[in-house]
C-alpha cells in the first residue's frame, strides 16, 4: 500500500515533529509486555462482579443476599444502602429543564427502580471467580415490571410513562438565525430529507477493567482502564472522603472512542476495596459491556435545505430528536454538538433548529466519537447531495460554493478564526481517485459519494479547560515529562515525548513520559474532545520553552555569549565557534539557581455558558475539516455492497506524527465504515438482544479496503507547531459518503443507518417508482 | 467442585505444570497459572481473535478451548516471537515500523494470527494476507497498517 500523501502550505524546519517516527510505546505493545488494566494482580485479590437488571423498566420489590452471600468464597453482596453516597451527578450548565442547571443524578446501585436493561442492582464480592459466578445467580431480586417507553419520540409524547418523576425531556435546544420563512420565500429549489442513525457500541477490544486497592497510606488507589483519571473525585463523593484520597491511575487503555469517559468500573471497584480494605480486580465480559454500558445516541434527523438556483444555500431547518436512554450521561452536551455542527461545513444565514433528547427505558446514551457532530453528518450531506441533483451542480461544485471561509460565522453565532481547507479537501480526494471504476460483471452498479465535515476539537469554552504538565532534565541530559493524559492508543504521550524532543533537541530515546496518574502526574483533563493535543501537547510545549529559555540564558550569563546566538542541539548548547556539553550547561543552572524543571500549564480559549437559545460568539476553541471520497459496488440481486476505494483528506493543521494521523484517519474511518454497513445496537422494547461480537458486527479485515489518506497542513491550528485535532473528526463523513455512492451506484438514496443489504434493495427497488427523488 | 487436574503446557519453551479445574480454560490457565498476559480476553467466545495462541503451531482462540483438552502442547504467544535477547522478533519489528499497533489491545493476538499464515511459506496476496486475519478485530488501526506490516515481513522473509 502506499503511503498517505502530506501537502503543506506553510513550511516550518523541523527536526523531530512532522517526522512519521515510531511511537514509543509500540515497542512494549508489539512484544505483549504492556501491562492494560487487566493484567495485573495481587495474590491475594478479591474479585467483584455486578448483579444487573434483566428488564428495563421495573420496581424493585425484593432483594435479598442471604443465600448468595453464603457461597464459599463470598466476602460480601453489597446494595444500594451499603453505599456512602448512592448517587452519580450529571450537571449540565444552560439547560431549563429544571430551574437553572440540569442536576441529573443516578444511582449507584439501584435501590428500588431499574430503568433499563442491565442497570447495576448489586455488588458480589469473592474470592475466586468461579465463586463469583455461583454467587451472583443467587443474589434474589424480585422485580416487579412497569410500563416503559422505547422511542424518544413518544417518550415526549402526552401520557407516555414517566421514565424520571420530572419528565422524559432531558435537555432541548434551539437555533433562530437571520429570517428563515423570508429566505424560503425566496429560494429557488428546496430539498427536504428525514434521516435515522441508530444504537451503536464502542466495541473497543478491551472490555472495562481494573485493579482496586489501599496503598501504603490508605489511599484508594484505582487501576482502570479510563479516559479520565479526574474521576477520583467522582469516587471520593461516593464514598464521602476527600479527593486527595484517592487516587486514579490510567495504564495504557485497549481503545476509549468515548466509551471510557464516564466512569465504568471505578465505582464498584471502589465500593469493594473500601468495604473489604483488600485489594480487588473486576473484569466486565463483552456481553455486560454491549449490554450495559452507555451507547452512541440514536437521532431522528429532519432537514430542510433552501437554495438558489445556482446552488447557494439560503436557509436551512432543522429538526433532530435523540435517545438518551435511562440516564443523563452526557447527552444534553452531545445533543448541544449536533445542534452546534447541525449545519456543516457550510456557510447559512438563515437557520432555524430545534433540537430535543427525551429519556427512555433504553440502555443510556452518551459519549462516542464525534459527539453528537458526526451524527449530523449524515443529515446534512445527505442535503447537500439531494441538492446536488435537483441542480444538477458536482457534489463538489455544490459544496465548494458553499464551504466556510475565515471570517464567516456558524448559525450559532461563531466566527471560524482560522483558515479553511474544506475547498482544496475536496480537490484532495477527487485528484487522488481519479475515474470512477466500471462494474465487475453484469448485476452490478457501481457508484462514487463523497462527504465533508466540520469537527470541533477541544471542550465547550465555558468549561475553563486547563492542563498542566511538569517537564524536567535528568543531571544525564535525558528528560523526564509528566503529564497526567490518558493514553487511549492514539499515541498521546507518544506525541509529547515528540513535541519536547522538538523543543529542548533531546533525542526520544532519552525521554520518559509518565502519565495519566491523577496523584503523580500534573493533571492534563479528560482524553476526550479531541482535546489532547491541544491541551497537553500546549503544557508541554509550554514547560519545554520555559526550560530552554532557562538554559540558555543561564550558559549565556556564564559563558558571555550572545543569548540569541544560543541553540539547543542534541546533548550539547552550542553556537557559532562554540560548545557546552547540555549536562555541563545543565550543572551551570545549578549553580546560578536556575532551575531545570518546569511546571507548564495551558488555559483552553474561554467563553460564556450557553442558554437554550443558542447564540454565542464561541463554543469551540477551534474546528477541523475534511472531505471523504468512496467508491464502491453494489450487488443489485442481493444488496451486498462491496468497498473499492476509499480516500480521506483532512487539514490537521500540522500533523505532530505522520503515521499517527493517519493512523487516526484509517482507524476512524473503518469505525465509520461499521456504523454505515453493519453495526447496530438492536433494541426489543428496551431489551438489549446485542448479547456477543458474534450478534454485534464490526469491521474485520475482510470488510474494508485500503484507507488511503491525504493529510493537508495548513499550519492554522491552536495547537503546537499549528496542530488541530485529528481523533474524532475522521468518524463523522463514512456513513454519508457510502449513502452518496449507494444513491450514485442504484439510483435511490438510503436514509436509514445501518445501511444493511436489505436497505440496499429497498433503495434498488424504489428508483424509478412514485415519489422517487432522483 | 471441578475435579483438579493437572496440566502441562509448554509456553514459549518454558514447561509450565500447573493445576487446572476441568472447566478452565487455556486463556485463563495462561494469564492466570502461567503469567502469560500476552494473550487477551476480548470476548469469551471465539469471535475476536484477541486470545489467539499458536498451539503446536496451530492458530488457536485460547477462550474456547480447555487447558485440559491441550495438556502436553507447546505454545506460543507473541512473547515467544522476541528473539533470545528480548528484542522484537522480525514480524514484530514489521509490525514496530509500519505502526501497526495503536491501542495494542489486538496486537498480541494478531501477531500469532500473522505468523501462523507466514508460517505456511504460501506468499500471500494483500488480499489472501487480509483473508488470514479476518478473524482478528481490531477497533483503531482500519487494518491497513497492520496489513502492510505482514506483507512486510513476508517479504522480508524471502529474502
Amino acid at each position: 500500500m502506499s503511503a498517505g500523501e502530506i501537502r503543506s502550505s506553510k513550511a516550518e524546519e523541523l527536526r523531530v515533529v512532522h517526522q512519521p517516527l515510531p511511537r514509543h510505546d509500540q515497542q512494549e505493545k508489539i512484544a505483549g509486555s504492556t501491562r492494560y488494566a487487566g493484567d495485573l494482580a495481587f495474590a491475594d485479590m478479591l474479585h467483584a462482579r455486578l448483579v444487573r437488571a434483566p428488564v428495563p423498566s421495573a420496581k424493585i420489590t425484593r432483594r435479598d443476599a442471604a443465600t448468595a452471600a453464603a457461597v464459599p468464597g463470598v466476602v460480601c453482596v453489597l446494595f444500594g444502602e451499603d453505599v456512602p453516597h448512592n448517587v452519580i451527578w450529571v450537571d449540565v450548565p444552560g439547560q431549563t429543564v429544571e430551574v437553572a442547571a440540569l442536576k441529573a443524578s443516578m444511582e449507584v446501585l439501584a435501590t428500588d427502580r431499574v430503568r433499563f436493561h442491565g442497570e447495576p442492582v448489586a455488588l458480589v464480592v469473592a474470592d475466586s471467580e468461579e465463586a463469583l459466578g455461583e454467587a451472583c445467580d443467587l443474589v434474589d431480586i424480585e422485580y416487579e415490571e412497569l410500563p416503559g417507553v422505547f422511542d424518544p419520540a413518544e417518550a415526549l409524547a402526552p401520557g407516555a410513562p414517566a421514565v424520571h418523576a420530572q419528565g422524559n425531556l432531558l435537555g432541548e435546544w434551539n437555533i433562530d438565525r437571520g429570517g428563515v420563512d423570508e429566505a424560503f420565500a425566496a429560494a429557488d429549489v428546496i430539498v427536504e430529507g428525514s434521516y435515522r442513525t441508530q444504537a451503536v457500541d464502542h466495541a473497543y477490544l478491551e472490555p472495562e477493567a481494573g485493579l482496586g486497592w489501599l496503598d501504603d497510606e490508605g489511599v484508594l488507589t484505582l487501576r482502570v482502564a479510563t479516559q479520565v483519571v479526574e474521576h477520583y473525585r467522582d469516587v471520593a463523593r461516593i464514598l464521602g472522603i476527600p479527593d486527595s484520597r484517592v487516587r486514579v491511575i490510567a495504564p495504557y487503555v485497549g481503545g476509549g472512542f468515548g466509551g471510557k469517559e464516564d466512569m465504568t468500573v471505578e465505582p464498584y471497584l471502589a465500593l469493594a476495596v473500601w468495604r473489604t480494605r483488600r485489594p480487588v480486580r473486576m473484569q466486565w465480559t463483552r456481553q455486560e459491556s454491549l449490554l450495559a454500558r452507555p451507547k452512541r445516541h440514536a437521532m431522528t434527523l429532519r432537514y430542510k435545505t433552501a437554495a438558489r438556483g445556482d446552488g447557494t444555500i439560503v436557509g436551512q431547518e432543522v429538526d433532530i430528536t435523540a435517545d438518551s436512554g435511562a440516564y443523563a450521561y452526557l447527552s444534553a452536551l452531545v445533543l448541544l454538538y449536533s445542534s452546534v455542527h447541525a449545519c456543516g461545513p457550510y456557510r447559512v444565514d438563515n437557520v432555524r433548529l430545534r433540537a430535543r433528547c427525551a429519556y427512555t427505558n433504553n440502555p443510556p446514551t452518551s459519549a462516542f466519537r464525534g459527539f453528537g457532530g458526526m451524527q449530523v453528518v449524515f443529515g446534512y450531506e445527505s442535503q447537500m447531495d439531494l441538492l446536488a441533483r435537483r441542480l444538477q451542480i458536482s457534489a463538489a461544485d455544490v459544496r465548494k460554493r458553499n464551504a466556510l471561509a475565515r471570517g464567516d460565522v456558524l448559525p450559532v453565532g461563531q466566527p471560524i478564526e482560522t483558515e479553511v481547507l474544506l475547498a482544496q479537501t475536496i480537490d484532495a480526494v477527487c485528484d487522488r481517485a481519479g475515474d470512477k471504476p466500471h462494474p465487475s460483471r453484469p448485476r452490478r452498479a457501481v457508484g462514487r459519494g463523497i462527504a465533508s465535515n466540520i469537527q470541533s476539537y477541544g471542550r465547550l469554552v465555558w468549561l475553563n479547560d486547563s492542563a498542566a504538565a511538569w517537564v524536567g532534565w535528568q543531571l544525564d541530559g535525558s528528560l523526564t515529562v509528566r503529564c497526567g493524559v490518558p493514553d487511549i492508543g492514539g499515541g498521546q504521550a507518544s506525541s509529547l515525548a515528540q513535541i519536547a524532543s522538538e523543543v529542548l533537541g533531546t533525542p526520544m530515546e532519552r525521554i520518559t513520559v509518565h502519565f495519566g496518574d491523577s496523584s503523580l502526574t500534573p493533571l492534563a483533563g479528560t482524553t476526550t474532545a479531541t482535546r489532547q493535543l491541544l491541551m497537553s501537547g500546549n503544557a508541554v510545549y509550554e514547560a519545554c520553552t520555559m526550560l530552554r529559555a532557562g538554559v540558555l540564558g543561564a550558559v549565556a550569563e556564564a559563558t558571555g555569549q550572545p543569548a540569541d546566538g544560543l541553540r539547543l542541539e542534541p546533548g550539547a548548547v552550542t553556537a557559532e565557534g562554540f560548545e557546552m556539553d547540555l549536562r555541563e550547561a545543565l550543572v551551570t543552572c545549578r549553580r546560578r539557581n536556575v532551575p531545570i524543571e518546569a511546571l507548564g500549564t495551558f488555559f483552553g480559549p474561554k467563553g460564556k455558558p450557553v442558554v437554550r437559545d443558542l447564540r454565542a460568539d464561541r463554543v469551540f476553541p477551534d474546528f477541523t475539516f475534511g472531505t471523504h471520497l468512496c467508491d464502491l459496488e453494489v450487488d443489485l440481486d442481493t444488496g451486498k455492497v462491496r468497498l473499492l476505494r476509499y480516500v480521506a483528506a483532512h487539514d490537521v493543521g500540522r500533523a505532530i506524527n505522520p503515521r499517527s494521523v493517519e493512523g487516526q484517519i484509517s482507524g476512524g474511518v473503518v469505525q465509520g465504515l461499521g456504523m454505515a454497513l453493519l453495526e447496530e445496537v438492536t433494541l426489543d422494547n428496551g431489551v438489549n438482544l446485542t448479547g456477543g461480537l458474534f450478534q454485534y458486527l464490526i469491521p474485520a479485515s475482510t470488510d474494508v479496503p485500503d484507507i488511503e489518506t491525504v493529510i493537508l497542513e495548513s499550519g492554522e491550528g491552536l495547537g503546537p507547531f499549528g496542530a488541530r485535532g485529528i481523533g474524532e473528526p475522521p468518524i463523522g463523513p463514512p456513513s454519508a459518503a457510502v449513502a452518496s455512492a449507494i444513491h450514485d451506484a442504484v439510483g435511490s438514496r438510503p436514509v436509514v443507518l445501518p445501511i444493511t443489504p436489505e436497505r440496499v434493495l429497498a433503495c434498488v427497488d424504489a428508483a424509478g417508482q412514485p415519489g422517487w427523488i432522483p | 467442585m471441578s475435579q483438579a487436574l493437572t496440566v502441562t503446557l509448554v509456553v514459549n519453551g518454558r514447561p509450565v505444570t500447573r493445576a487446572a479445574g476441568a472447566h478452565l480454560t487455556l486463556l485463563r490457565w495462561l494469564r492466570e497459572e502461567a503469567a502469560a498476559t500476552d494473550p487477551k480476553y476480548g470476548c469469551g467466545e471465539g469471535i475476536c481473535g484477541a486470545c489467539t495462541v499458536l498451539v503446536d503451531g496451530e492458530p488457536v482462540s485460547a477462550c474456547i478451548v480447555l487447558a485440559a483438552q491441550v495438556d502436553g502442547a507447546e505454545i506460543t504467544t507473541a512473547a515467544g516471537l522476541l528473539e533470545r535477547d528480548g528484542s522484537l522478533g522480525p514480524l514484530q519489528r514489521a509490525f514496530h515500523t509500519r505502526h501497526a499497533a495503536q491501542c495494542g489491545f489486538c496486537t498480541p493476538g494478531m501477531l500469532m494470527a500473522a505468523a501462523a499464515m507466514l508460517s505456511t511459506g504460501h506468499p500471500a496476496s494483500r488480499e489472501e494476507i487480509r483473508a488470514a486475519l479476518h478473524g482478528n478485530l481490531c477497533r483503531c488501526t482500519g487494518y491497513g497498517p497492520i496489513v502492510d506490516a505482514v506483507e512486510a515481513a513476508q517479504q522480508e522473509g524471502r529474502r
